[in-house]
């Protein structure tokens, strides 16, 4: 198969692109995603392709256009919406929460709702406590709605077609320190289908489960314990609701120990859901050690950059961890 | 100014006034229904009934397409009945039955039926403009002649910060929302003057650049005329327009209300004000129709909300096996 190289920003316009080409309902609406291509240039070049009739500029008002986004998909359309920050899902909530992934079930099964809310999630940009959160955990407590978050450029583009062309609300997190990672794509059209994990390194002796911005990490981590004979497994889930529960099984029923990674904060975080799948299933009785979590400290996140890199698991937190695992 | 009250009062073709007539009726014996099976403890959860308010949303659906998207309100069951719910299927709802028109899953507060464009009442109040504004997007990106979204929304809702944003959105978007608040006077028990500055809601639209106009809502030719001309302006491509419905909410606000916060003297005032009861003295006075016409469709409304309430008990409940379905398309 014929690739390229792509980084994760190129990745996510190229399938934004591709499923606007096929599909006259697909339009966006954002904040400054026009001219100025979105805070993080991900639209760059669709307001030449597209115009500004399926480029929307909104207003600086969450509500309003994420509102809208659902209005749009009741009616047929299939709206990609852009949050700037995944922070900003708190000014619109309620849409997230109470309306989109509500609607189809209140009203009996007779309405769909196909729309991406894509946003950029994550620390490490000196952007502080108010852009710099992981809220994935929240998002998958609310029954209607699905929830991906890609790790690598190939990931990003076959999952956004996915996403776009799926009839639910879907979240769709970006990393934002993964906008310039780049990585190979095929030339030829894909599609991953959600709620596929991905082995992203196969291992015998630990599993590591994560997503997102820790799979880079995770991975380093397992070149890292390699030196010390360490066969470590990565598995990427790539989508946590629908969750790939066989596959988190699976691997550690191989490997009889499993280290949880994830960005957000610890407590609470979506590492409790995967340890309880663990735990609730056969793979329990496989286990040579305790299921063990790894996220951020309970603290907002910090300007600082010292103090910003003390919040977050890093290659040597995971190193150790597996580790003490062993 | 005389002129337009003038144009307002102008009757509509008998037709239009016979289902006026039939729907203030049915909306009104259902709700009375509603209240006499919640007494009897045979509703489960909670409703909010908007007796009293009839005209607002017979009125202004009359003066509307059927293609028209609609949004209601909690209050809304008189809007759904006038949008052309099927009452079986709604009192079915209301009964929690597998025959509802949501088969159960939403109730009182969440009836809608989007085969006729009616995307229902929401138990969120300011979302369903937000939303008003997307149909409209759709209809205007789709460039469907003729064609617009209509969200009721209530006095309270009109301080919500949703309201605003999608009044800001469609007004800078020139989409083609008809915005029709219900000011029924009380959010729940908080009498209007207590949550905003200045009661004209009307004045709410001057900052969006949209007309406005503020009408007798128990009137129910005056909501339909002006809900006529509004409609033209916005389906004309101009952008949206407010018009705001005065009216009274008659009964409580839900079952919790022990009207603790207006005196009976101002209730019996209102009731005084019914708009059942002023259109059929129109009616009648300007021998549009006599009094034994009005009597048999309202007697036809009654025996068909009994019916209603038969289907509804005589549905079965919904089935558990069902119940994860729809939750995801």
């Amino acid at each position: 198969m014929a690739m390229k190289e792509l980084t994760y920003a190129q990745a996510i316009n190229e399938a934004m692109c591709e499923e606007m080409e096929r599909d006259q309902d697909v339009f966006m609406m954002g904040e400054d995603i026009a001219e100025y291509c979105g805070a993080f240039g991900v639209s760059r070049g669709m307001l030449e392709k597209f115009g500004k009739e399926r480029i929307m500029n909104t207003p600086i008002a969450e509500q309003s256009y994420v509102g809208a986004a659902i209005g749009a998909a009741m009616a047929g359309m299939r709206p990609i919406v852009e949050l700037m920050f995944s922070d900003f899902m708190c000014v619109c909530f309620d849409e997230l929460v109470n309306e989109a992934p509500k609607m189809r079930f209140m009203f009996g099964g007779k309405v769909k709702v196909p729309m991406v809310m894509r946003t950029a999630a994550g620390a490490g940009t000196g952007a502080a406590a108010q852009h710099s959160q992981s809220l994935e955990a929240c998002l998958t407590h609310f029954p209607g709605l699905k929830v991906v978050v890609p790790s690598t450029p190939y990931d990003a583009k076959g999952l956004l077609k996915t996403a776009i062309r799926d009839d639910n609300p879907v979240m769709f997190l970006e990393q934002k320190t993964l906008y310039r990672t780049k990585g190979m794509v095929p030339e030829e059209e894909y599609t991953i289908p959600l709620g596929m994990a991905d082995v992203k390194r196969e291992g015998s002796d630990l599993s590591i489960i994560t997503y997102g911005r820790m799979v880079q990490m995770s991975l380093q981590a397992a070149e890292e314990l390699e030196k010390d004979g360490i066969h470590v497994e990565v598995v990427d889930l790539r989508s946590l609701l629908p969750l790939d529960t066989d596959a988190i099984i699976h691997s550690v029923k191989k490997t009889h120990r499993a280290l949880i990674v994830h960005e957000a904060v610890q407590f609470g975080g979506f590492g409790g859901e995967i340890a309880g799948q663990i735990a609730d299933s056969e793979a329990f009785y496989y286990l040579d050690a305790p299921i063990r979590r790894l996220g951020a400290l309970s603290c907002p996140i910090p300007f600082n950059p010292n103090l910003e890199k003390a919040t977050f698991p890093t290659v040597e937190k995971i190193v150790a961890q597996a580790k003490s695992l062993m | 100014m005389t002129d337009k009250k003038k144009d307002t009062q102008q009757p509509a073709s008998k037709e239009l006034m016979m289902t006026m007539w039939r729907n203030m009726n049915l909306a009104r014996n259902f709700e009375e229904r509603v209240q006499w099976l919640f007494s009897k403890g045979l509703v489960h959860g909670t409703t909010h009934l908007g007796i009293g308010e009839e005209a607002t949303a017979a009125g202004t659906i009359a003066a509307t397409k059927p293609d028209d998207y609609v949004f209601g309100t909690h209050r809304g069951h008189s809007q759904a009945i006038a949008k052309g719910i099927n009452v079986k299927y709604m009192m079915a709802e209301i009964l929690a039955r597998e025959t509802g028109v949501c088969k159960g899953k939403g109730g009182s507060m969440h009836i809608a039926d989007p085969d006729i464009h009616y995307f229902g009442a929401d138990g969120i109040l300011g979302a369903s403009a937000v939303m008003s504004v997307g149909t409209a997007l759709a209809i205007k990106k789709r460039k469907e002649p003729d064609r617009i979204s209509l969200v009721f929304f209530g006095d309270g809702t009109s301080n919500e910060g949703a309201t605003w944003e999608a009044m800001n959105l469609a007004a800078v978007w020139n989409l083609p929302v008809l915005f029709v608040c219900v000011n029924n006077t009380y959010g729940m028990s908080t009498p209007i003057a207590d949550a905003m500055k200045d009661t004209d809601i009307s004045k709410r639209a001057y900052p969006f650049d949209m007309p406005a106009r503020s009408i007798d809502g128990n009137n129910v030719l005056e909501v339909y005329n002006t809900i006529k001309e509004a409609r033209e302006y916005v389906a004309g491509g101009n952008g949206p327009m407010l018009v705001v419905e005065n009216t009274y909410r008659i009964s409580g606000h839900s079952k919790s209300d022990g009207n603790l916060y207006r005196t009976k003297e101002e209730i019996n005032a209102w009731k005084e004000k019914c708009p059942i009861k002023a259109f059929r003295k129109y009616l009648t006075e300007n021998g549009f129709f006599t009094e034994e016409e009005l009597d048999a469709v309202a007697k036809q409304a009654a025996e068909e909300i009994e019916a209603a309430e038969e289907f509804a008990k005589n549905s079965p409940e919904p089935s558990v096996d069902d119940l994860l379905n729809d939750v995801y398309a």
